[in-house]
């Protein structure tokens, strides 16, 4: 197997540029598979945050006591599709106003405890049962508005949804492109190398002494392009995260999660071997006839 | 040691071999004449397996080679050193790295190689240059380049087909010498040639082969 990896370095080192294009197809391929990965995870972390957040606020009217709030509370707590209440008090909500903008002197001045209203924010098991909910608020004679945000989590859903077909399309395009790329290359090199081969088999090589390097030097292509791409992938992540966590807020999405990205560096390096065996066995068996 | 009985050979209804019928002993040294498209070639390449029989049965160290699996073919060439008229030497790969192919793909372990490699072109005197390119040296030494790595692996039996057919005379001399010093060895060599000198000069088993038929078979032959 060691003579196999060496004939493999060296048909690799002396056809640099075929060599190159199958490395930068494959890294393409794979950076693809990757981002849409990323996205695709990201989008559904933010929608797990926004399910797992309280969806419906109803704001009270001025002079609601506090036996009013915990009466609302009560009811709540007898229905089934509701996960957790929590009350703001005016105070809370100044609290709350005055560290999202610290940084804000202007908007300090003007605010204070009187002008922000009381609130109650309750979350739900199903996004779909938040326009329920509402509605029951609405009717409580201390109840001044309800806030809904279910058309964030709709938006959401659509999107990892679209993210996720898009995706998947896209990727399983890619890897068949990528395998049939392998089978062009390797066969290529199959037929530059027939009188090498002619001369192995005379030689009294085994079908397999000649076939293995073949099939390594597709399987590396695939591990190498894949290995590339999750190092860019992850840098571009590293970088831009300072950036991107400025937009996220309170997602907490980033800086992303060290564990998951070598979960998707050992996914993406499976998918390659199997790109790259693929490919070049299939070449191997269409075009090496020992 | 390799016995063909009967054996016919046809490409579509053209017979490059005919009936035919013969006996070569361990260590014998076997010329093979004839015309082109007298068969030659052929039958070098029936005892490689390159090729099958149309009818007949050829035997080599008592297995008939024509009713062996394909996995057992390999097993059978490194019993059989083979040395081609154009050499087929690969270019991208130094004296030494030609002649530790054999031994490479025969699975050997590497300081084995490098022992039996160094053994070898010394024998063949172009030790010294292990390390140049096949377009780096003569035809001459690209021959004995050649012959290094039929020989290198030990084998039973050599296949020599035109060795010299590319080669200035006393070039060929030189290689024909190496083919001689190979068989003192207990090798059996099988040469195919047009050189008429050679074969006369030798004075070895000869046989003559025309439209695919054995029309001579003579111990101390001569080529007329």
């Amino acid at each position: 197997m060691n003579r196999s990896f060496a004939f493999a370095r060296r048909n690799i080192r002396r056809t640099p540029f075929q060599a190159l294009a199958a490395l930068m197809i494959m890294f393409l391929t794979f950076l693809a598979l990757q981002v849409f990965i990323i996205l695709a995870a990201g989008s559904q972390a933010a929608l797990r945050y926004f399910e797992s957040k309280p969806q419906v606020i109803a704001f009270f009217k001025e002079g609601t006591t506090n036996q009013d709030v915990l009466a609302i509370e009560n009811a709540l707590s007898k229905e089934t599709k509701v996960t957790n209440t929590k009350f703001v008090s005016k105070d809370e909500a100044l609290a709350i106003y005055q560290e999202k903008n610290k940084n804000d002197p202007a908007l300090l001045e003007l605010v204070t405890a009187n002008i922000l209203p009381a609130s109650l924010e309750i979350s739900t098991k199903e996004p779909q049962d938040l326009a329920e909910i509402a509605e029951i608020l609405k009717r409580e004679p201390v109840v001044s508005d309800t806030i809904v945000p279910e058309d964030v989590v709709q938006t959401l859903t659509s999107v990892t949804s679209i993210i996720r077909i898009v995706g998947s399309i896209t990727v399983g395009f890619l890897m068949i492109f990528a395998t049939l790329v392998i089978v062009m290359i390797i066969g290529f090199k199959i037929r530059l190398k027939r009188n090498e081969i002619e001369i192995m088999r005379l030689l009294g090589a085994s079908p397999s002494f000649i076939r293995n390097p073949f099939i390594l030097e597709g399987i590396f292509y695939g591990v190498a392009g894949a290995a590339l791409a999750w190092s860019l992938s992850y840098s571009l992540l590293w970088y831009f995260t300072p950036f991107l966590q400025g937009y996220l807020g309170e997602v907490g999405l980033l800086p992303v999660n060290f564990l998951f990205m070598l979960e998707l560096l050992g996914s993406s390096l499976i998918a390659a071997f199997i790109v790259g065996s693929l490919g070049s066995f299939a070449a191997v068996r269409r075009y090496l006839k020992i | 040691m390799i016995i063909f009985e009967s054996v016919s050979k046809k490409f579509g209804s053209l017979p490059a071999l005919d009936n035919i019928s013969l006996d070569i002993k361990q260590g014998e040294f076997v010329f093979i004449v004839g015309p082109s498209g007298a068969g030659k070639s052929t039958l070098l390449k029936i005892l490689t397996r390159e090729m099958l029989p149309t009818n007949g049965k050829v035997t080599v160290n008592h297995v008939d080679i024509t009713k062996i699996k394909d996995r057992d073919i390999p097993h059978l060439r490194r019993k059989v050193g083979v040395v081609f008229q154009d050499f087929k030497l690969l270019d991208d790969r130094t004296v030494f790295e030609n002649v530790a192919l054999t031994l490479e793909a025969q699975g050997k372990a590497d300081e084995e190689i490098v022992k039996m490699v160094e053994h070898t072109l010394k024998l063949v005197e172009i030790w010294d240059k292990r390390n140049l390119f096949p377009r780096q040296l003569s035809g001459g030494e690209q021959q004995r380049t050649a012959i290094a790595r039929a020989v290198v692996g030990k084998p039973d039996i050599v296949l020599a087909d035109e060795p010299t057919g590319d080669l200035d005379p006393k070039t060929a001399w030189g290689v024909i010498q190496l083919l001689n010093e190979i068989n003192s060895w207990g090798t059996t060599v099988i040469m195919a040639t047009h050189n008429q000198e050679i074969v006369n000069t030798l004075k070895r088993r000869v046989i003559v082969l025309k439209t695919g038929k054995i029309t001579k078979d003579s111990k101390e032959g001569k080529y007329e």
